[in-house]
């Protein structure tokens, strides 16, 4: 007699299906029943539109001068020059130009750099006397020379030039910057810059002696006119600084003037031979009583040029570069197209509590016990409550944040503030960033739900790393270096991803909160995206060793 | 004694029994003791000051800046002390022992608001302590015109005994909110939203003056925090008293709110 087996008892129905569609179809199922949460997600959609727009509330006037009407709102926006790529250009610098027909190029030597600065301490609108002048040259104060469409603000142009601590530079169409020789121009080193125009390509040289000539760029200015505008120029940028207090730190701009001394001027090709002096933008604030008598100045006014044989000392104010947020653009009333979105901290509260309670209460109801009974391998099913509430959180913010961009910044408009343009790559980041921002939050608030079991502390546990965080470091709570350090290692590093104005290495600006974040878009929304990995990494694993 | 008489103390000893028996209730308050020194202290570490130059001037609003995330866990403890009881059923046994509503959420507040006294009272002590400890060794001393943190300056002594009463406050106005909603969740989410996004308003976004002035002098922290302000207070949108005053009335609307509704609906 052999011993016989006991066959375990199977069911002769067929197995189920517990692939992780229907993991997601059930907890879908198990979102959308309950009335509250669909509720609460259309209330946070709400609240993001409502507090996003609300905020538009200015009422701008304006007038065009002491006799004129006042004006209010979209009247009041004064038109920025927009660069041939389509982003917002400050365009403003004293231009010795003649035009050049055809191919061509022009040469010149630079033996000095100056500058004058209103000083900081003593901002008053009214300058009472030179002592409230600086001798100081900013960084980014520029002498040199530009072949440019023409005089016209925002149009194509390339330029050598000396700065006041960047060395020489090669700069086009406003965004680009190419660096050449380093160090300051003066008599004894002086620099010499060339530029040759060859169809749309524009070559820039530099030279230490005017017989060794090194490459430094090309720029391709397609769409260039046959006839150009060549010569000197010189601009210098709002002196900007920030000036920091506890409670508040606030930036502020003074006015600076530069002055470029010439010689060894020549232009080559088909040209007129005679120089013609013209501020580009309108003439500038800087007016320095002082500095005409000492003859940093030229007779006559702030800007302009002196030919003394071959000699050309010419000053300038203002800048050709990129505009910036901040005291520098000089715009006037502006925003940006993330400050229609500051709505998303209404909308985040409001799904980190749903988000929180699609698995708390599970919890609490005992449900979880159910759903673990019926699908065992844990892990799988917080990853399907994770699809399910980040893709519902990513649709809704998706929505939410189109509209909001999209009037708010008719609005905006309208009401009389400038709205920096951005390129739609950027708006579509921007927009983008902002509902896969709300998707992540709401899995870190599922992640911590899962890890504490217990609604009012994990939510508290989510509102108060990522918003209280950003209300600290944003509304100037703390001081300034405790502000950044909190964006760069909180969960609000993460929205760093609305900042829709990009930094300009080559534009001296204050960039700093609000407008500016101290990590780049994309690094910070890897910060929130680490917490999300942490917090899920930790809900799975105690997910799977506790009992329930 | 008759019944009702007898009702307020007795209520009082049902609601302490079941706070006190709960060990969250332990945890929260050393909690909130614990997170307000912990960002006071750290706040007052990393601010600096050198030259005497653009020194942030308010060292007692510095000191107290815990306050900030301090109050989170106050409001935490007392949205727990009203949505624990709804989300267990546990509401309807103490309104079967104690049909007098309103007397029983009396004696909830009354129970909450000294346990937040007691732990606010340690949480702005202690961060007083760490500003004095550690704000000569960062600059602010004499030379540079900072007396030494000390509750014999009047303004001191209103700033830490008004950040003890408006943690007090915001436990009233957490204990509303979780009575009229009746889940801890959705009424903490209300609590804090009620309470930070003000700020991130005030700001961010709102450009219009007459807007900007009214958030701040009538959103329940921006107004209720005035009272740590001790310099520059002809600036204040509202004075520091009026602040919490103001704070008051929001903590009083919440409660009548929660209280009408626990009379009137069914638990």
């Amino acid at each position: 007699m052999t011993p016989g087996t006991i066959t375990p008892y199977r069911s002769a129905e067929p197995a189920g299906h517990d692939g992780f569609a229907q993991l997601l179809r059930a907890e879908w199922i198990k979102f959308r029943s309950v009335r509250g949460w669909i509720i609460g997600m259309v209330v946070a959609l709400l609240l993001m539109l409502a507090v996003g727009l609300l905020g538009v509330q200015a009422d701008i006037a304006c007038t065009s001068g002491p006799h004129a009407p006042v004006k209010h709102g979209a009247a009041c926006v004064t038109p920025v020059p927009v660069g041939p790529g389509g982003e917002p250009v400050t365009d403003n610098f004293y231009f010795v130009r003649q035009p050049l027909t055809g191919n061509g190029s022009i040469t010149a030597r630079v033996t000095s750099l100056t500058g004058l600065q209103q000083s900081a301490a003593s901002s008053a609108p009214s300058i009472s006397g030179s002592q409230h002048i600086l001798r100081v040259v900013q960084p980014w104060s520029k002498a040199g020379i530009i072949i440019k469409q023409g005089t016209r603000q925002g149009s194509a142009y390339a330029a050598m030039m000396v700065t006041g601590g960047n060395g020489v530079r090669m700069q086009y169409d406003y965004t680009q910057d190419v660096a050449g020789m380093a160090g300051k121009a003066s008599a004894a080193h002086p620099r010499w810059l060339r530029l040759t125009r060859s169809g749309d390509t524009i070559t820039g040289y530099d030279s230490a002696d005017g017989t060794q000539w090194a490459k430094v760029g090309s720029a391709d200015l397609s769409g260039l006119p046959t006839t150009v505008q060549v010569g000197l120029f010189a601009t210098s940028p709002t002196h900007v600084y920030l000036s920091s207090s506890f409670g508040g730190s606030s930036s502020n701009g003074v006015p600076s003037m530069a002055t470029g001394v010439f010689d060894r001027v020549g232009v080559s090709g088909q040209h007129a031979g005679a120089w013609a002096g013209d501020a580009v933008g309108g003439r500038q604030g800087l007016v320095p009583p002082g500095a005409v008598s000492q003859g940093i100045v030229p007779q006559g006014g702030t800007e302009g040029y002196r030919q003394a044989g071959g000699t050309f000392t010419v000053a300038g104010s203002g800048d050709i570069a990129p505009v910036t947020g901040g005291p520098g653009s000089g715009v006037g009333p502006s925003g940006t197209i993330e400050q229609h979105l500051v709505g998303t901290f209404a909308g985040l509260i409001a799904v980190v509590v749903i988000a929180t309670m699609f698995i708390t209460a599970e919890y609490r109801r005992g449900l979880i016990r159910v759903t673990l009974a019926a699908s065992p391998r844990r892990g799988r099913v917080l990853a399907a409550k994770a699809v399910v509430i980040g893709l519902v959180t990513f649709v809704l913010g998706l929505v939410a944040s189109v509209i909001s961009v999209l009037i708010g910044t008719r609005l905006s408009a309208n009401q009389g503030i400038y709205v920096f343009p951005v390129s739609w790559l950027t708006e579509a980041r921007v927009v983008g960033g902002t509902a896969v921002l709300l998707a992540v939050g709401a899995i870190i608030a599922l992640a911590v739900g899962t890890i504490l079991r217990r609604s009012a502390a994990a939510i508290t546990a989510v509102i108060v790393g990522v918003v209280l965080t950003y209300i600290l470091a944003m509304a100037s709570l703390v001081p300034l270096p405790v502000a950044e350090w909190l964006l760069r290692v909180t969960p609000a590093a993460g929205f760093a991803i609305q900042q829709s104005l990009p930094k300009w290495p080559q534009v001296a600006g204050v960039y700093g909160l609000p407008d500016y974040y101290p990590l780049t878009p994309w690094a910070g929304f890897a910060v929130l995206c680490g917490y999300a990995v942490l917090a899920m990494g930790l809900a799975v694993f105690l997910l799977r060793r506790r009992d329930v | 004694m008759s019944a009702a008489q007898a009702a307020i103390p007795d209520a009082m000893h049902a609601e302490w029994t079941k706070l006190r028996t709960v060990s969250g209730t332990a945890w929260l308050l050393a909690g909130v003791v614990a997170a307000t020194i912990a960002v006071s202290a750290a706040a007052v570490a990393a601010t600096k000051c050198t030259t005497g130059l653009g020194c942030p001037a308010d060292t007692t609003k510095l000191s107290l800046t815990g306050v900030y995330l301090g109050q989170a866990v106050v409001a935490i403890l007392a949205v727990l002390a009203v949505g624990n009881e709804y989300s267990t059923g546990m509401m309807q046994v103490t309104l079967a022992a104690m049909p007098r509503r309103l007397t029983v959420l009396a004696a909830k507040a009354v129970i909450v608001g000294a346990l937040a006294l007691v732990a606010g009272t340690l949480a702005v002590a202690g961060s007083l302590v760490a500003g004095r400890l550690m704000l000569p060794g960062n600059g602010f001393t004499a030379a540079h015109g900072f007396a030494a943190l000390s509750l014999g300056h009047g303004s001191t002594l209103r700033a830490a005994c008004g950040s003890v009463l408006y943690l007090a406050l915001i436990a009233m106005l957490g204990l509303g909110i979780a009575t009229a909603v009746r889940d801890s969740a959705v009424a903490i989410g209300l609590s804090l939203g009620l309470l930070y996004l003000p700020p991130i308003l005030i700001a961010l976004t709102v450009t219009s003056p007459v807007w900007l002035h009214r958030l701040q002098r009538y959103t329940p922290m921006t107004a209720g925090l005035t009272i740590q302000d001790t310099t520059g207070l002809h600036g204040l949108p509202i004075t520091p008293w009026a602040g919490l005053g103001v704070l008051a009335l929001w903590a009083a609307a919440a409660l009548l709110i929660g209280g009408l509704l626990l009379r009137v609906r069914d638990a």
